[in-house]
């Protein structure tokens, strides 16, 4: 018997990596715009994509969504009253969507036709910042009603984040939502992030919220 | 926890580079993970034990080295580690910084086998 050591050096999530490349290479070509949302369960992901999506629809822009749930397609049906194209996405336990979840979902879809793909990930603030779905944005979303601490306990995600969006703020006053201590902690987190305080319900801050989208998506 | 998918990769992985090596057992696997890299040790080290059951990896130990997060501070023109997960800031000169060097990773970084000698 000898003993060796052998070195491997090699990136667990490879293969997700690897697809995650292809799909942004493949988005990047459409033209199209891909956005991962991610945020603990309750934050209001989907109220605030729907939203999203009837706005987009309204000015003419074409968009689309993926929706990532362990069981259900709850979310699916209710984003689908936007009535933008949907997919629901069930991944039966596992806590996270994975790029090939992603890849197997667009058959059939002209992504060239897009201008906007939302990716609505599992709501879960752990397991999703490890993996790459091929989005050009990572938008993490905080509500006033989860503690201005998050960003805080859980700044693997936050720290991965492109930009962060507040939702439920029509109910901060009442709630009693420290937004000084939110927005420091956000920030602390991620130095310079651009954040966007909304309400899906009262349409505040949407505006700028489309603002942005409509400067983020490449030109055509 | 997405450990399980994780160590179910490892598995893989290194059964694979086992094929090279015919008979050999694996006595460790050596992990580097960064400290934002979103893994749990106790989750890696419980799942390690269910998966690897019935594999080539059984018995063996899998040791994690957790990497520290280094920032490129641009005030100080040279990479440093933060002080907390908690503040992303130059520990020297407070300044906040966002370019990530080190902290994400998540390898398997070698594998330490028995080999059997080659009968001449």
């Amino acid at each position: 018997m000898t003993t060796r050591i052998v070195q491997l050096r090699q990136g667990i999530l490879k293969k997700n990596d690897e697809l995650a490349r292809d799909l942004r290479g493949r988005f990047e070509a459409a033209g199209v715009l891909v956005l991962n949302l991610v945020s603990s369960p309750g934050t209001g992901k989907t109220e605030f994509l729907q939203r999203t999506l009837r706005e987009l629809k309204d000015s003419g822009a074409s968009a689309a969504a993926l929706v990532g749930d362990l069981e259900t397609d709850n979310d699916a049906r209710r984003l689908a009253a936007s009535g933008v194209p949907v997919r629901q996405i069930n991944t039966h336990g596992i806590c996270h969507l994975e790029a090939e979840m992603i890849s197997k979902h667009l058959g059939g879809w002209s992504l060239g036709e897009l201008d906007y793909l939302f990716i609505e990930n599992v709501g879960n603030l752990v397991c999703p910042s490890g993996y790459d779905l091929g989005e050009k944005i990572r938008v993490a979303l905080l509500s006033v009603t989860e503690g201005e601490d998050k960003p805080l306990k859980y700044p693997t995600l936050y720290n991965s984040a492109d930009v962060a969006v507040i939702t439920k703020i029509d109910i901060a006053e009442a709630v009693g939502f420290d937004r000084e201590s939110a927005l420091k902690n956000i920030r602390e987190i991620r130095p310079g992030i651009r954040i966007f305080e909304t309400s899906a319900k009262t349409g505040v801050g949407m505006a700028e919220w489309l603002a942005y989208l409509a400067q983020a998506r490449p030109a055509r | 926890m997405h450990e399980l998918s994780i160590v179910a990769s490892i598995v893989d992985s290194v059964t694979e580079t086992l094929a090279e090596y015919p008979g050999a057992r694996v006595k460790e696997v050596r992990l580097r993970v960064g400290a934002l890299a979103s893994v749990i040790e106790d989750s890696l080290q419980f799942c390690y034990e269910i998966a690897t059951k019935d594999t080539p990896l059984e018995g063996s130990s899998l040791v994690v080295k957790v990497l520290p997060v280094h920032m490129h501070c641009e005030k100080c023109a040279k990479d440093v580690e933060i002080a907390s997960l908690q503040s992303f800031r130059c520990p020297h000169c407070g300044e906040a910084v966002t370019d990530m060097r080190q902290g994400r990773e998540l390898e398997i970084d070698s594998i330490e086998i028995d080999e059997v000698e080659e009968k001449v």
